[in-house]
């Protein structure tokens, strides 16, 4: 079965037709013509290759009436999203080759995205001793990214354990960096706001303190660590200093953390409630520069879907959290691409090559090219809407975006040559 | 006034005077009566929602109701189906549905009274959240200050003490300033919040040094626990660097007057002799509590249901 995509601009350049056999592009070229093969009118639309998550919240197993892997899947389809990698924070935790296999089978049945579980680093994410994981590497599910994600592995000595020890799996530890001292009860951003709100500041430096830490254990014994959701201008400015010391770290940044700032908290509506918090201007102005020169190599969404319950509260007893994985396309090209810090090549590196190298997934950030998988989006983006809530994929409706115009609209996503997406709507 | 009392920081110069101006009528239309009774309210309830201990607030809020001749409900978290897990809204709601008009809340939670301002139709008046704000105890110091001193306008007002977790200090920092006084918080850097230099104060850590030039000494009352967290290495140690006794008394001008919100904790943040002292106004404030509670019930539920 084929299948043409009539004038799609691969990456945002000259305007081609690409023809999709067997899961894979077959040929790109000029007013191609094929007899009897499906044709998807993709005139004005920004081809790029399918989007790579390295920061989902499936929440099932456990939290199945907040989300679930079936309809995580169809969010992360209609966000362009060919890949995800599942969060271990679920009921039960992802610790064993068991609860992985699982959530990476029911991927499988959703078949909308390849969902790609996270490993627990430490059992029942308790920071105290080793999970297995090389069962989790040699499980079905394939597991590379080990992750205590919502709990920071603090202790030094057990991180310098963990850092060593995945080398043998090829292996990362995505490390939540908090150190949790530093941020008992904390709610936002620690300064101006946070003074006037009366809601506990969570410092910088917390964060800052972690990743300072942790770059020097991994450049000492030569592991890979990849540090989740940064969020600061100086953990920026840390992995800048490790990436010219040669140590062998990647990083994310949230879409959220691109954009919005801790003036949100002034509502003291809890779904601006997130961790880490939403900090400064300044703050911002670092990650998109930091995103932009590539000391910070993907964007990661931190999907984190959550019942009306956990947030329709005060703050402080709020759940930490947002929706990301509809929005995550349209908030790059808002902060990044309108204002000229990235292209679209840049796009597809941050968003798609980037984070699929970091997780090791062999057929996903491929490029727009002949001979490889079909793994695929389209965007429009001169299409411009606010978000409305309840018209997401997601089970929750925790979107910090709610009433806000963004721009770009993701028309078809394409896993393995087949659409999963459609006129922007899920296929299955 | 606008709908709802959530923080001083919300209220303009026009707005604070005015509830100072009202509670000043009310009081002075109460004076030597024998029933200290207003009809104003009369047919209007209000719900004291209170999530946090506070018998003093409850009970100010209680009677300046009462004195209204509104209907007053007390509803105590405690024992109660937020025990049993109700949420915030839910409550709300429940209390709305059975008819009240305003919502007078204490919550251990900064903001929990904006959160209830958006789910309520009646009017909510913030009694305390977390650490955020208690905008009727700023505004029955500000009015206390202005009965002793006949001025707030340039007003040198000194805060003392745990200004991190108070929201005592944060109404009082913007109220006072909104009114045109002038703040200085005096604690720890501990006690202080990281922020703390965009407010519109000065900010000193020598209590010694700043009393010479005080009209208005204001107390905050400070935890022992605190120093378990390190905030101060011993209680006694603060009391020596930051407690108000009869010795640094000596040393304010002759007509300035020392506040403190209570509950005090006598002989940690003040000695019994300022308390009892003829500067102090801690017993002014708790019945000028009642008057500017009034005055905040009357301009937010404006008289009669039908004169509206």
């Amino acid at each position: 079965m084929s299948m043409l995509i009539k004038g799609a601009k691969p990456y945002g350049e000259d305007a081609v037709d690409l023809l999709v056999e067997d899961g894979r592009i077959a040929a790109i070229g000029d007013e191609l013509t094929v007899p009897g093969a499906d044709v998807v009118q993709a005139a004005g639309l920004v081809a790029l290759p399918g989007l790579v998550d390295l920061h989902t919240h499936l929440r099932e197993p456990g939290r199945e009436d907040a989300e679930t892997v079936e309809t995580g899947s169809r969010a992360a389809a209609l966000g362009g999203y060919t890949a995800v990698h599942a969060m271990a924070n679920t009921d039960p935790v992802a610790d064993t080759a068991g609860v992985v296999e699982q959530v990476w089978r029911l991927g499988q049945q959703a078949g909308l995205v390849d969902v790609v579980p996270v490993g627990a680093v430490t059992v029942g994410l308790r920071g105290e001793r080793l999970a297995e994981l090389g069962a989790m590497a040699d499980s079905a599910a394939r597991v590379r990214v080990f992750s205590d994600d919502g709990h920071c592995v603090a202790d030094p000595a057990l991180m310098r354990r963990a850092l060593e020890y995945v080398k043998a799996l090829d292996g990362v530890v995505a490390q939540h960096a908090e150190e949790p001292r530093l941020t008992v009860g904390a709610q936002m951003n620690e300064g101006d706001r946070s003074a006037r709100l009366g809601l506990t500041g969570w410092p910088a430096a917390a964060e800052e303190a972690v990743i300072a830490r942790d770059v020097l254990l991994a450049g000492h014994v030569g592991a890979r660590l990849h540090v989740c959701h940064v969020s600061t201008a100086g953990s920026v400015e840390i992995l800048r200093w490790a990436k010219s010391r040669g140590v062998q770290v990647t990083a994310e940044v949230t879409p959220h953390h691109l954009l919005l700032t801790d003036e949100c908290a002034e509502s003291y509506d809890p779904v601006f409630k997130v961790n880490p918090p939403l900090r400064t201007e300044a703050d911002v102005q670092a990650l998109r520069a930091g995103l932009a020169d590539g000391t910070i190599d993907a964007v990661a969404t931190d999907h984190a879907p959550h019942a009306v319950e956990d947030k329709e509260s005060e703050w402080a007893s709020a759940r930490p959290g947002m929706l990301g994985l509809e929005q995550a396309l349209a908030v790059v090209v808002q902060t990044m691409v309108e204002p000229g810090l990235l292209d679209w090549r840049g796009v597809a590196e941050r968003m798609s090559v980037a984070p699929a190298a970091i997780g090791r997934l062999e057929s996903h950030g491929r490029p727009l090219a002949v001979g490889e998988p079909a793994n695929l989006l389209l965007l429009d983006p001169a299409h411009r809407a606010p978000v409305d809530p309840a018209a997401l994929a997601s089970r929750s409706r925790n979107s910090p975006y709610a009433g806000r115009e963004l721009p770009g609209r993701v028309v078809a996503t394409f896993l393995r040559g087949t659409a999963t997406v459609l006129d922007g709507k899920a296929t299955r | 006034m606008k709908r709802h009392l959530l923080e001083a920081g919300d209220l303009d110069r026009d707005d604070a005077t005015l509830v100072l101006d009202t509670a000043a009528q009310i009081e002075s239309a109460l004076a030597g009566r024998e029933v200290k009774k207003l009809p104003t309210l009369r047919g209007r309830t209000v719900v004291n929602l209170f999530f946090e201990d506070s018998t003093r607030t409850r009970i100010s809020f209680e009677l300046a109701a009462k004195r209204l001749s509104a209907d007053v409900i007390n509803f105590s978290a405690k024992g109660s189906s937020v025990s049993k897990g109700e949420s915030l809204k839910d409550t709300a709601l429940t209390l709305e549905a059975m008819g009240s008009d305003a919502i007078v809340v204490r919550h251990g939670a900064s903001g929990a009274p904006h959160r209830l301002a958006q789910w309520v139709q009646g009017s909510v008046v913030n009694a305390g959240d977390g650490t955020h704000e208690h905008p009727t105890q700023a505004l029955l110091d500000a009015y206390t200050i202005r009965q002793r001193l006949g001025r707030l306008d340039g007003v040198r007002v000194v805060v003392v003490g745990d200004v991190l977790h108070s929201r005592v200090a944060r109404s009082n920092v913007w109220l006072l300033a909104t009114l045109g006084a002038e703040v200085t918080l005096v604690a720890p850097p501990t006690l202080l919040p990281v922020g703390v230099g965009s407010w519109p104060v000065q900010v000193s850590y020598d209590l010694d040094a700043v009393l010479p030039k005080a009209d208005v000494v204001m107390m905050l009352r400070v935890q022992a626990e605190r120093m378990n967290a390190s905030f101060f290495p011993s209680a006694r140690e603060y009391s020596r660097r930051y407690g108000l006794d009869g010795r640094r008394m000596g040393a304010l001008p002759d007509d300035a007057i020392v506040m403190h919100p209570g509950p005090m904790n006598r002989g940690m943040e003040i000695a019994a002799e300022v308390a009892d002292s003829a500067r102090s106004t801690i017993v002014d404030q708790v019945g000028n509590g009642v008057s500017v509670r009034m005055a905040v019930l009357y301009l937010l539920l404006g008289g009669a249901p039908d004169s509206e």
